[in-house]
């Protein structure tokens, strides 16, 4: 594991400040989730997660015959649709439509997948300035930070922290009330809204059969995004196709119940751009980009292909009781908890981050929230396995490798296991303190037992085993 | 006649908690069970597949196989290694279903759901919380079993802590490859259970009770924890 992700652990479960945000931000999500999807509240609650789990099982083992007829509806009213092979290729392409069409201002909505890309920091090179307007992406734009949480981008600041960054980077009085920076966030927006040549929003679904993208939001501004600018440009993974609009009847339910707790987001648009001739209003081209940068590799993978069919509504993070000590920048990608530990290696290859999968103690708490039950916690245990099969192969884990196949065969052998186990107790402490690991070999100070004692102590070793006292308990009764 | 109940106590509680294996095997006799303990039993080979080593596990899983092969009722004072043994099994061996699906039993899902008891006569003076052990929770839907079992001993006042579904941090080798986020999430747990007012946190996985009293007794706390067989065995 790299050093400065062990920093970043590390830094973050050491501030008070920030454990006492993240903890506070993620809870009232999940108390808001609860109250929505109780019995009371949504009788069918688990049917539907049955649902949308098949409506994207079916999608996905059928993708090639739905992007067709995607596309072919998309093209029909006069739309384009691009397929990228990675993130170099979808900002290129963007780049160049902006050059081609001299374009120096792009607005851009929340976007998961344009983060993912990185088409900021790419467009920027090109000289493109790309705006985002969202109120969390738009403070984090202007601290240069990634997004913290799938849904809640600014989850780790507090309005002071706000205040301080608009000061530093608006100028004007510094103001600590969140509708007074929202005021200030929508004065500097209304500008750029008005000059960008291009917008860009993601697709929380690209309905088949319509070709129409919806996007799901609560501050409005993707849908002035999408429709102020004349070049509409749509950026969606290819996981986010879904066959019928009848099928939102079963996603828009779980989605913002499953995200904020809300039974419907504020604004749920149904885009299908370009404008017509008889319309007044909304852009003049529109692009729908599908983005692969994995994806497909993954979907060859029918045994993990499941973790396609996340809706990314952040419910995973909510719950995560690892996420909720570790944060969103302790993740190597822009996904980050349980949902960013199974797709990160998925999509980058294992041996990028192998120790993603090793950060969660397989709770389950996420795989029991899923909207659209994702058995993450499945799909971990088969991460681990591959990478320790990786690692293996490369020989980068002889230590832990041979610790195991030797633990292997004394669990074979009773009667070693039972002598190793007499032998490890009469080593123990006892009363148990810190104290006498530092009277061991320096070399043992970074052992499991190490490790354990840094944080809690340990229990004092019994006198004898279960099997021990059991046999003596027979004999006792045997004698009687 | 009696029922004849194999017993696999694990091999934590075998080496570091053996108390609480008596204890089950007294409730379980006093229930009318016939206790069969196997003395070649060791461990379910959790570590190895939680840490990827499949290989390992497999060998270790077929070697548990080979000893409970012909046991027709198999208790488990643990949620995890009962649900290991249940269900991950299958994907050791590459079958649809676990060989031991059906006749592995965590202990309290044992006591409420196939003996139908939940009275065993235990007097236990102390004010406690209950934590959910999350493969009990979540892998065996285990919720309300031990909290029945609870509600019939004397003496014994339950109370709910906060996020009482909320892990102990502990994960298995997850406790030490990320000592410092285990630890942080284990303060959290104890943060509710002290909150309580409780001087007893009970639950039905050794591994977790080891993580919570660890960073009980770290925090300076005199809380003590009791495997729930040590209190349905108390007199």
């Amino acid at each position: 594991m790299p050093d400065a992700y062990k920093q970043q652990i590390k830094d973050t479960v050491g501030d008070p400040r920030l454990q006492i945000a993240i903890y506070n931000n993620t809870g009232r999500l999940v108390e808001n989730r609860k109250s929505v999807v109780s019995t009371e509240a949504l009788p069918g609650y688990q049917g539907l997660r049955d649902q949308g789990h098949a409506i994207k099982k079916h999608t996905l083992d059928h993708l090639d015959h739905y992007l067709e007829l995607a596309e072919k509806n998309i093209t029909a009213r006069g739309g384009k649709v691009v397929y990228a092979r990675d993130s170099a290729e979808a900002c290129e392409w963007i780049a160049q439509l902006a050059e081609k069409r001299g374009v120096k201002l792009l607005v851009k909505s929340k976007s998961m997948t344009t983060e993912e890309i990185e088409l900021n920091h790419a467009l920027e090179k090109r000289g493109v300035e790309a705006v985002e307007t969202d109120l969390g992406e738009y403070i984090l734009q202007l601290n240069d930070e990634k997004p913290y949480h799938i849904i809640a981008p600014a989850l780790h600041k507090t309005r002071f922290d706000v205040a301080d960054i608009f000061e530093r980077k608006l100028g004007g009085a510094r103001e600590v009330v969140p509708e007074k920076q929202t005021q200030i966030a929508r004065r500097v927006l209304r500008e750029k809204f008005l000059a960008a040549g291009i917008g860009v929003t993601g697709a929380n679904f690209v309905v088949a059969d319509s070709g129409a993208v919806v996007v799901v939001e609560n501050e409005g501004n993707a849908r002035i995004t999408s429709s102020a600018p004349k070049i509409h440009i749509a950026v969606a993974g290819l996981e986010k196709l879904i066959p019928r609009a009848q099928d939102l009847a079963v996603f828009l339910k779980l989605l913002a119940r499953s995200a904020t707790g809300q039974p419907l987001s504020v604004y749920t648009s149904f885009l299908s751009p370009p404008k017509r001739s008889n319309e007044q209003d909304g852009p003049e081209e529109f692009y729908l980009l599908f983005l692969d940068n994995g994806r497909t590799r993954l979907l060859a993978d029918e045994g993990k292909r499941e973790s396609l069919y996340c809706i990314r509504c952040g419910a995973c993070l909510n719950h995560c009781p690892v996420y909720r000590k570790i944060g969103g920048h302790s993740y190597p990608w822009v996904y980050s908890g349980p949902i960013g530990a199974i797709i990160t290696p998925q999509f980058m290859g294992l041996a990028k981050d192998p120790w993603l999968p090793y950060a969660s103690s397989l709770c389950g708490a996420c795989a029991e929230v899923c909207p659209v039950k994702i058995d993450i916690p499945k799909h971990l245990l088969t991460l681990r396995h591959e990478v320790t099969e990786m690692r293996t192969r490369e020989g980068q884990n002889r230590l832990e490798k041979l610790a195991f196949r030797l633990w292997s065969y004394a669990m074979r052998h009773p009667r070693l296991y039972e002598s190793l186990g007499k032998l490890a107790a009469g080593a123990a402490p006892n009363p148990a303190n810190e104290a006498w690991i530092k009277k061991l070999p320096s070399l043992l100070h970074r052992g499991p037992v190490a490790a354990w004692l840094s944080e809690r102590d340990l229990p004092p070793s019994p006198a004898k085993s279960f099997r021990e006292q059991w046999r003596e308990r027979q004999e006792r009764r045997h004698n009687a | 006649m009696a029922r004849r109940v194999s017993i696999f106590v694990t091999c934590v509680i075998d080496q570091m908690f053996p108390q609480v294996g008596l204890a089950m095997a007294d409730v379980l006799e006093r229930a009318g069970c016939e206790i069969d303990f196997r003395e070649a039993q060791t461990c379910c080979g959790q570590p190895a597949f939680n840490t990827g080593y499949r290989d390992e596990a497999r060998q270790v899983a077929k070697h548990f196989a080979a000893v409970f092969n012909d046991a027709e009722t198999i208790v488990v004072p643990s949620g995890s290694c009962a649900a290991m043994i249940g269900h991950h099994f299958a994907e050791l061996f590459d079958t649809g279903e676990s060989p031991f699906h059906g006749r592995v039993f965590e202990f309290s899902q044992f006591l409420t759901d196939v003996l139908g008891v939940e009275d065993f006569g235990a007097r236990c003076d102390a004010v406690a919380t209950y934590h959910d052990s999350c493969h009990s929770l979540r892998e065996l839907k285990i919720k309300s079993g031990p909290r029945k079992l609870l509600a019939q001993v004397r003496g014994l006042e339950l109370r709910e802590m906060d996020a009482v579904e909320e892990c102990c941090g502990f994960g298995g080798t997850f406790s030490v490859k990320f000592a410092n986020v285990s630890g942080a999430m284990a303060r959290t747990k104890i943060d509710a259970i002290i909150k309580t007012g409780a001087d007893t946190l009970i639950s039905a996985d050794s591994s977790c009770l080891m993580q919570m009293r660890g960073a009980l007794s770290r925090a300076g706390s005199s809380v003590r924890t009791m495997h729930l067989a040590e209190v349905l065995a108390s007199r």
